[in-house]
C-alpha cells in the first residue's frame, strides 16, 4: 500500500508482513483480515435475509440456514469487529501516547497469528463437511447433540483465536501503564486510550470464562467427558451462565473502543475538547465494572427464579446511566462547537440517536417480566444490531475514513464517503427498525423460514431490502479504497487540520519507530495546546538518541501454525489414524518454536543517531 | 347525512384495521394480550416505552439543535469548555429516577409471574386443586400431559378460559423454549430441570382469536425450529370439562368408520402405534411415548403442528415428512408406503375425532 513496499517487490513485501512486529504494520494485517471475514460475515447476512425476504423460501435448506446463521454471529463478532477494533487500537493507541511501539511486539505479532489461524480453521468447516450450526451461543444441549464436525471448528477455532485476543489485551494494558510518554498522565489519556485499556481489562476477565467453557465442551465432544451431559449428571445451565460470563462483557468489549473513536472524531471536528472528560473516564470505567453484574439478563427465561431475575433486572438498568452520561457528553461537546460534516463526523452524529435506540430498547429488555416477551424474538435481533451495527460499524467505518491517512499517508474520498454513510445508514434502519416489531408480532430470532399468513411478509420483505443497501454501501467502500489506493496522493500530519492528540503530530504513515524524540506532553489534547501556543509541533521530552527497536521474526507465524495442525489432529482424532499423530506434530511445532525463541537471545537493533538527523526531517518536528 | 356516518363508520374501522394491523395478529401477537400474564408484560412494556419515548425526545432536541445551529460558518475556534458539573448532575440523576419509575414494578412483576405456590396445594391424592399441564418439548413436537386428569394430549394444547393454568416445563432432548405470545411470556424448556409457570388465558381474547392460539418454540433446536409451533385451543370452563370428561372415557381407540380407514387403522396398528399412541391415558412412561398421541387428531386444525389439517396434507406428511419439516424423528422410521396405502391412513387418520 505505502510507496515503500511497492519498490520493495511483492515477495519481500509479504515477508516483510509475515515476519513483522510493528505495531503499526500488524494493524494493517488485522484491517485486512478483519475486512475480508467482515465481507464474509456481510454475504452470511444477505444470504439470511434473501431467504427470509418470502415465506416458505426455499433460497437455502433448513440445516444450511442454521449453519449460516451460527457462523454469521460467529464471524462478526470474534473474526470482524474485534479484529477491526484491534487494529485500530494497534494503529492508534501507541501514537495517542506517544510510545514507540507496544509493550511486547512479538506477543503482539503471535496475537495477530493466532486469531487468523483461529480464523482460517473455523471457516474450513465451510468446504470440510459443514459449518457449525447451534448458534454463536452454542448452547450446549444443541452442540453436543449437533452431528458431524461443525461445532468441533468452532470449539477449536475460537478456542485458538481466544487465545490471541487475551494476548493482545494483556498487551494493550501493560503498553499502557507503562509506555506512556513524559507528562501523560492517565486523566491527560485520550477517550480512545482510556477505551481501549478498559477494553483490554474486560477481555483480561472475559475471555478465560469462554476458554473455559469452551475447553470442557470440547473435552465433552472430542474426548469423552461429561460436563454438559445431563444423562449423565451434567449441567446445561453452566455452559449458558460460562457463555454469558464471557458474552455480555463481550459487548462492552466490542462498544467501548466504538465510543472511544466517537470520542475522538467529535471533539476533533467540532474543534472544543471533549465535554466532562474525567465523568466521561468515570463512565467508561463504570461500564467495564457493571458489564461483568448483569450477564444473567440474557438469561431470564431459563428459570433463574424471581430473586436473580429481579437483581440482574435493576443491575443492567443501571449501566444506562452511565451510558446516557456519554450521550450528553457527546452532544454537549458539539454544542457551542464548530462543526465540520466530514464522513466521520457523519458517522459520529448518525451514531447517537442510532445507539440511543439501541440502548432504550436495552432498558426496556432489562425489564424482565416484559423480557419473557421480547426473549429470543426478533425484537433482540433489532435491539443488539442497533448496538453492535449502530455502535460498532459505524465507529468502524467512521474510524475507517477518519484514520485512513494516518495508517496509509493518503486520504480515503470524501464524496464515495458520504455516499457509503448514506446508503449504510438508510439500509440500516430500514433493515433492522421494523424487525422491533416483528418480534413484538410473535415471529421468534433463529428461524429458517416464515409460514404465509401470520402477518410477518410485508416488514421481513422491506428488511430484506434495506439489507442491500447495506451491501451496495460496503461495495461503494470498497471502490473508494482501491481508487485511493491507486491515486495515492500523500498528505501531511495533520490532514484533518484540527487534530488535538499525538498521533496527529507525526507524519502519515509514521516512519517505523514512531516518535524520533519523544514529546513532553503537557495537558490533555497536546497538540491542540501546542497549536494553540503557535506552534507547529511537540516539544521533545528527551535529546536525540539511538532508538532501541525489535527485530521482525517469522517465530509468531509458525508457533500460530502449530496448533491450527494440532486442531485438526484433535478434531479427526477419533474418525482417522492420523488423526494422533496429527495432533503431537502440531503441538510439538508450536511447543518447538515456543522453545526456540526462549533459548535464542534477540536483542534488538539500535537506530543511531546520526541516521535519524540525516532522515530529512520525517520524524517528530523539533 | 346516514352516507356520511356510515362514511365515517367505515373510515373509522379503517383507521382501527391499520392500528390493529400494527399490533399483529390477536392469535399471535404480543401487542394484543390475551390474558393476565400477556397483560402484565404489555403495560410494562407501555410503561417502559413511554419513558424511553420522553428520553428520545429530550435527546433528539438537543441534537437537532446542535445540529442546526452550530454547523461551522467561519474558521474562529470556539470556546473551550471542560465541562458542567450541574449539567453533569442533572443527567445523571434524573436517569437513575426514570429507571427507579421503571425499576419497582419490573421487581413486582417478576415476583408476581413467579409465583406458583398453587401447585404445591394438594389434596389427599396428591392432586392439586389449580389445573396443572405438564408439558415435554421434543424435537419437533410438544407433549401435553394433565397428570390430575391422567390423559395426554401432543401439538394442540387445551385449556380452559379465565383461570390460572399452571405448567411444568421440561425437554427430552434439547432445550426448547415454550411461548404462546398472545398468552403470556416464555419460559424455557431444560433438559437439566423441570421449569414451573402461569398463564391465564382470557375469555375475550380467546374469542378474538377465534379459540386458536399460536405456539413457538422460541430456541434455537435444530434444522426444524421454525416449524415447531404448537396451537392452544382455549375453552369456556365447561367445554373444558367435557373435553377431558371425553378424552378421560375414550379407553379404546376409536374405530374406523368407513372400510378404506379400517384398511388405514390396520396399517397404522402394524406400524405407526409403536410410537404413536390413540388412547389419551397417561399410562404408558414418558419414554416410550415416542411420537405425538394421535387420540384427537381428526379434531385438531394442524397437521405436524404447522399444515391446515385436511386429508391432502395428511398425504402430504405421511409421503415425506422431511421436506415439512426437514430433520424431524419420522423421516425413515417406517417403510415405503404405497398411494393406496397413504390415502388410507389418511382416511383412517382424519377419523381420529372424539368431539362427534
Amino acid at each position: 500500500m505505502s510507496t515503500n513496499a511497492q519498490k520493495k517487490g511483492f515477495g519481500a513485501t509479504l515477508w516483510d508482513f509475515l515476519t513483522t512486529v510493528d505495531h503499526k504494520k500488524i494493524a494493517i494485517l488485522y484491517m485486512i483480515a478483519g475486512g475480508f471475514f467482515f465481507l464474509v460475515g456481510g454475504l452470511e447476512a444477505m444470504f439470511i435475509r434473501i431467504q427470509l425476504a418470502v415465506p416458505n423460501n426455499d433460497f437455502v435448506g433448513a440445516g444450511l440456514y442454521n449453519e449460516i446463521l451460527t457462523m454469521h454471529g460467529t464471524t462478526m463478532i470474534f473474526l470482524a469487529a474485534m479484529p477491526l477494533l484491534f487494529g485500530f487500537m494497534n494503529a492508534v493507541m501507541p501514537l495517542q501516547i506517544g510510545a514507540r511501539d507496544v509493550a511486547f511486539p512479538f506477543v503482539n505479532a503471535l496475537g495477530f497469528w493466532l486469531f487468523f489461524f483461529g480464523g482460517v480453521f473455523l471457516n474450513l468447516s465451510w468446504f470440510l463437511g459443514g459449518a457449525p450450526d447451534a448458534g454463536w451461543t452454542s448452547y450446549a444441549s444443541l452442540s453436543l447433540a449437533s452431528e458431524g464436525h461443525g461445532v468441533d471448528f468452532y470449539l477449536l477455532g475460537l478456542q485458538i483465536s481466544g487465545a490471541g485476543t487475551l494476548m493482545g489485551g494483556i498487551n494493550f494494558l501493560v503498553t499502557i501503564i507503562n509506555m506512556r510518554a513524559p507528562g501523560m498522565t492517565y486523566m491527560r489519556m485520550p477517550l480512545f486510550t482510556w477505551t481501549t485499556f478498559v477494553a483490554s481489562a474486560l477481555i483480561l476477565f472475559a475471555f478465560p470464562a469462554l476458554t473455559v467453557g469452551i475447553f470442557l465442551l470440547m473435552f465433552d465432544r472430542l474426548f469423552g467427558s461429561n460436563f454438559f451431559v445431563t444423562a449423565a449428571g451434567g449441567n446445561t445451565v453452566i455452559w449458558e451462565h460460562l457463555f454469558w460470563i464471557f458474552g455480555h462483557p463481550e459487548v462492552y468489549i466490542l462498544v467501548l473502543p466504538a465510543f472511544g473513536i466517537f470520542s475522538e472524531i467529535i471533539p476533533v471536528f467540532s474543534r472544543k475538547r471533549l465535554f466532562g472528560y474525567s465523568s466521561m473516564v468515570f463512565a467508561t470505567v463504570l461500564i467495564g465494572f457493571l458489564g461483568f453484574m448483569v450477564w444473567a439478563h440474557h438469561m431470564f427465561t431459563v428459570g433463574l427464579g424471581p430473586i436473580a431475575n429481579a437483581i440482574f433486572a435493576v443491575a443492567t438498568m443501571a449501566i444506562a446511566v452511565p451510558t446516557g452520561i456519554k450521550i450528553f457528553n457527546w452532544l454537549f461537546t458539539m454544542w457551542g462547537g464548530s462543526i465540520k460534516f466530514t464522513t466521520p463526523m457523519h458517522y459520529a452524529v448518525a451514531f447517537i440517536p442510532t445507539f440511543l435506540l439501541g440502548g432504550v430498547t436495552g432498558v426496556m429488555l432489562a425489564a424482565a417480566a416484559a423480557d419473557y416477551q421480547y426473549h429470543d424474538t426478533y425484537f433482540v435481533v433489532a435491539h443488539f444490531h442497533y448496538v453492535i451495527v449502530g455502535g460498532v460499524v459505524f465507529a468502524v467505518l467512521a474510524g475507517t475514513q477518519f484514520y485512513w491517512p494516518k495508517m496509509f499517508g493518503t486520504m480515503l474520498n470524501e464524496a464515495l464517503g458520504k455516499i457509503t454513510f448514506w446508503l449504510f445508514f438508510i439500509g440500516f434502519h430500514l433493515t433492522f427498525f421494523i424487525q422491533h416489531f416483528l418480534g413484538l408480532w410473535g415471529m421468534p430470532r433463529r428461524v429458517f423460514t416464515f409460514i404465509e399468513g401470520q402477518g410477518f411478509e410485508t416488514a421481513n420483505l422491506v428488511s430484506t431490502i434495506g439489507a442491500f443497501f447495506m451491501a451496495v454501501a460496503t461495495v461503494v467502500l470498497l471502490i473508494n479504497i482501491i481508487i485511493t489506493s491507486i491515486k495515492n496522493e500523500k498528505v501531511g500530519n495533520d490532514p484533518w487540520g484540527d487534530g488535538r492528540t499525538l498521533e496527529w503530530a507525526i507524519p502519515s504513515p509514521p516512519p517505523f519507530y514512531n516518535f524520533k524524540q519523544l514529546p513532553l506532553v503537557r495537558g490533555l489534547d497536546p497538540l491542540w495546546i501546542e497549536k494553540m501556543e503557535g506552534k507547529k509541533g511537540m516539544t521533545p521530552a528527551e535529546p536525540l538518541g539511538d532508538i532501541h527497536m525489535p527485530n521482525n521474526s517469522f517465530t509468531p507465524f509458525v508457533i500460530s501454525f502449530g496448533l491450527f495442525v494440532a486442531a485438526f489432529g484433535a478434531m479427526y482424532r477419533l474418525d482417522y489414524n492420523w488423526g494422533l499423530p496429527v495432533l503431537i506434530l502440531g503441538m510439538a511445532i508450536t511447543f518447538g518454536s515456543m522453545f526456540y525463541r526462549s533459548v535464542k537471545d534477540d536483542h534488538g537493533f539500535h537506530i543511531h543517531k546520526e541516521e535519524l538527523t540525516d532522515d530529512n526531517d520525517k520524524g517528530v518536528k523539533a | 347525512m346516514k352516507k356520511l356516518a356510515k362514511w365515517r363508520l367505515f373510515s373509522l374501522i379503517t383507521l382501527m384495521a391499520l392500528i390493529l394491523s400494527g399490533c399483529g395478529k390477536p392469535y399471535l401477537s404480543t401487542l394484543q394480550p390475551a390474558g393476565e400474564v400477556a397483560k402484565s408484560q404489555f403495560d410494562l412494556m407501555v410503561l417502559s416505552t413511554l419513558i424511553m419515548v420522553g428520553v428520545i425526545i429530550i435527546v433528539t432536541i438537543i441534537f437537532l439543535i446542535v445540529l442546526f445551529r452550530f454547523k461551522r460558518k467561519d474558521e474562529s475556534i470556539p470556546k473551550q469548555v471542560e465541562g458542567s458539573h450541574k449539567l453533569e448532575i442533572i443527567w445523571t440523576v434524573i436517569p437513575i429516577l426514570l429507571l427507579l419509575v421503571l425499576a419497582v414494578p419490573t421487581v413486582l412483576e417478576t415476583f408476581k409471574l413467579a409465583d406458583v405456590s398453587a401447585m404445591d396445594k394438594k389434596d389427599e391424592e396428591g392432586n392439586t386443586e389449580a389445573l396443572v399441564i405438564n408439558v415435554r418439548a421434543n424435537l419437533y413436537w410438544w407433549e401435553f400431559e394433565y397428570p390430575n386428569e391422567k390423559i395426554v394430549t401432543s401439538q394442540e394444547l387445551v385449556v380452559p378460559t379465565d383461570q390460572k393454568v399452571y405448567f411444568n416445563l421440561k425437554s427430552s432432548d434439547v432445550k426448547h423454549s415454550f411461548w404462546i405470545p398472545a398468552v403470556g411470556g416464555k419460559m424455557d424448556t431444560n433438559t437439566d430441570n423441570i421449569n414451573k409457570f402461569w398463564l391465564e388465558f382470557d375469555s375475550k381474547g380467546a374469542e378474538a382469536a377465534g379459540e386458536l392460539f399460536y405456539g413457538k418454540c422460541a430456541e434455537l433446536c435444530g434444522p426444524s425450529h421454525a416449524l415447531m409451533d404448537f396451537k392452544v385451543r382455549a375453552l369456556p370452563s365447561d367445554d373444558f370439562d367435557q373435553w377431558v370428561a371425553t378424552m378421560q372415557g375414550i379407553e379404546e381407540p376409536v374405530q374406523a368408520d368407513t372400510a378404506k380407514a379400517q384398511e388405514g387403522q390396520e396399517i397404522f396398528n402394524n406400524s405407526c402405534i409403536v410410537c404413536h399412541a390413540v388412547t389419551p391415558a397417561n399410562t404408558t412412561p414418558e419414554a416410550a411415548r415416542q411420537a405425538p398421541n394421535l387420540t384427537n387428531f381428526g379434531d385438531r386444525a394442524y397437521v405436524a403442528g404447522i399444515l391446515e389439517n385436511n386429508e391432502d396434507n395428511i398425504k402430504k406428511w405421511l409421503t415425506d415428512p422431511e421436506t415439512v419439516k426437514p430433520a424431524n424423528k419420522m423421516t425413515d422410521t417406517y417403510g415405503d408406503l404405497t398411494p393406496e396405502q397413504i390415502d388410507a391412513l389418511a382416511a383412517y387418520l382424519s377419523g381420529l375425532k372424539v368431539q362427534k
